[in-house]
Parts: C-alpha cells; structure tokens; sequence
C-alpha cells in the first residue's frame, strides 16, 4: 500500500494499494485531475479504459481523458467536438486565403510573362546596334512604351 | 412509457429498466438506434450522461447527446487518445496551411515589387555613358539589356541582376 494515496483514492476514500492502477497518473498533488476524470467517466470506466491498455500508452491515455474532461466541464454541451469544429471552421478559412492568392499570383504571373513575351517580340535593337557599332537611339524611345 | 409509443427506450431497454414518460434519455436515445447508447454508456456511464443532462437546459441537451456520441466513438476507435488525437491532426493541419499562406503572402509581395520596378523605369531616354555604352555593346540577353544603366543613371540596376526578378523565362 502506497504511504500516501493517490488522488483517485484519496477522492475515493478508500485504500491506495501498490498495484492501484490510478496512481502513477493521478499524483496526490494534483487532486483537481482526478476529480474532473471522475465527473465525467467515473471512476470505474476510467479504471476500465486504464487496464485494457498497455502499460506505456497509460499514461497518454490518462492525459487525454484529463483534457477531454477539462473540455467537457469547460463547455458542458460541446466540449471537445466544440474545439474540432473551431479547427474545422480555421483550416477552411485558411484555405480559402490560399486558394486566392495563389489565384492572385497565377494570374499576375501570367500577365508579366504576356509582358514579357511582347518584349521579346518587338525588341530588335541590340542586334542593329552591335552590327552598326553605332547605339541607334530610336530604338530606345521605343522601351518606355512597353512599360505604358 | 418514454419510448416512442409504447417501446422503452434505447437506455432504458439496455439498463433493463421501465421507461417514464419523463424518462430523460428518452427524447435522444430512440429504441431504432440501440448502438448510440451503448456506446455512450460504455464510455461514460449512464448515471453520468444522466447528470450532464440534467444539468443542462432542454433546448441544449440533443447537442450535448451527439457530442457525446461523438466523443465516445472517438474513444473506442482510438481508446489511447480519443478525440484528442483528431484536435492533435486538426491542430497540425493548420499550422501547416498557416505556412503555406505565409509563403504564399510573401511570394504576391515579390511578384508586386519586381512589377513596381518596371513600372519605375524611366520613360524618357537619357544620354549614354561611355562605359555603360561599352557594356551595352558586349551584352547580348535580353535580361541584361533591361538592366542597362544609362536609361537612368540614378537607378540601382544591381538588382535587376539577379535571375530571381525576372526569371529563366525572359531569356529565350
């Protein structure tokens, strides 16, 4: 028998034996875990969903119920699936951001390659100006046009 | 009898008991679905589905019923994390998409910047200056060809170097 209880059966006022299957998750310095595990499972379902695991996924076990319970008491009438629904609503939200602007981007992207491909259309001074060896500065009036 | 007609209901019909006609599950665990209870009652225990219900008012108990029901499938598909592990993947995925529309933020602001400097670009033709004109000559890229100094000799052209702004595509 443990010198001192576990929360749980210092909650339940009963002995703490060595094998008390609270004990390693619900520390006697933290009664409030146990107590809101309780109210909302039970002590015996909480027992119950313990033991039919192994032993290193207790204590993740153990967390979890204490969260959804902590949830649970928080939002009596949504508690956890409240949250999930929050997320689900956030990941559309952000998708949708994202949806547009990459439509943004797409868009954009393929007006400055149109830009770009008129550029390299009506652009014939360099090669006139290498073979003259002269600049030929009519061209160059040309340029500002192509960024009206 | 609290069931629909003259059945008990889904709760009462398992705990094996008579069903009232003020039977609280009654209104939310109908015999047609005898699984809905079970499950719940497997999870959390009926005298404590009993007190959440009973601490609520009317119009909220259906919605407090199914997400129980909820809770409890997810606890018995997944008895080490239950919900949690949704909220977890959840939690994950929005981080991830959060990224992904930073990324996407800063990239619109690249693409605005490289088009506002063009927009910048002198419309006037300015003189030559005699080494700019030698580079000019030796430069046969387009690319290169914008970066040419003498449209604007108080324009940073150095910028325009950088393969980034305009990309592979300006070079045919």
């Amino acid at each position: 028998m443990n010198s001192t209880r576990c929360a749980a059966c210092k909650h339940l006022r009963r002995r703490c034996p060595s094998t008390c299957i609270f004990s390693p998750y619900f520390p006697s310095n933290n009664p409030r875990r146990f107590q809101y595990v309780h109210k909302i499972y039970g002590a015996s379902n909480v027992g119950k969903i313990l033991k039919d695991l192994p032993e290193n996924y207790r204590a993740e076990a153990a967390n979890s119920l204490y969260y959804e319970a902590y949830c649970r008491i928080k939002d009596p009438v949504y508690g956890c699936v409240g949250i999930i629904t929050i997320l689900h609503q956030q990941i559309h939200n952000v998708q949708c951001q994202l949806a547009g602007i990459q439509a943004e981007i797409a868009a954009l992207s393929t007006q400055s390659q149109n830009e770009d491909n008129q550029y390299q259309q009506t652009l014939i001074a360099p090669t006139l100006i290498q073979q003259n060896g002269v600049p030929n500065y009519t061209s160059y009036y040309d340029i500002p046009t192509w960024f009206d | 009898m609290g069931g629909t007609g003259n059945s008990p209901c889904a709760s009462c019909k398992l705990l094996r008991r008579r069903c009232t006609k003020d039977c609280i599950f009654a209104p939310y665990f109908p015999s047609d679905d005898p699984n809905k209870f079970a499950i719940a009652h497997k999870v959390f225990g009926a005298s404590n589905i009993s007190k959440m219900l009973q601490e609520l008012p009317v119009h909220q108990r259906a919605d407090a019923v199914s997400s129980l029901v909820y809770e409890a499938n997810a606890r018995v598909r997944d008895p080490v994390y239950g919900c949690v592990g949704a909220i977890s993947y959840l939690q994950n995925q929005v981080s991830q998409l959060q990224m992904q529309l930073a990324v996407a933020q800063t990239e619109i602001l690249c693409i605005q910047m490289q088009q506002d400097q063009q927009i910048t670009l002198p419309t006037t033709p300015l003189l030559f200056d005699e080494d700019d004109e030698k580079s000019f000559l030796l430069q046969n890229n387009l690319p290169q060809f914008l970066n040419f100094t003498p449209f604007n000799n108080s324009v940073n052209c150095d910028s325009f170097k950088k393969g980034t702004l305009y990309g592979h595509d300006m070079v045919s």
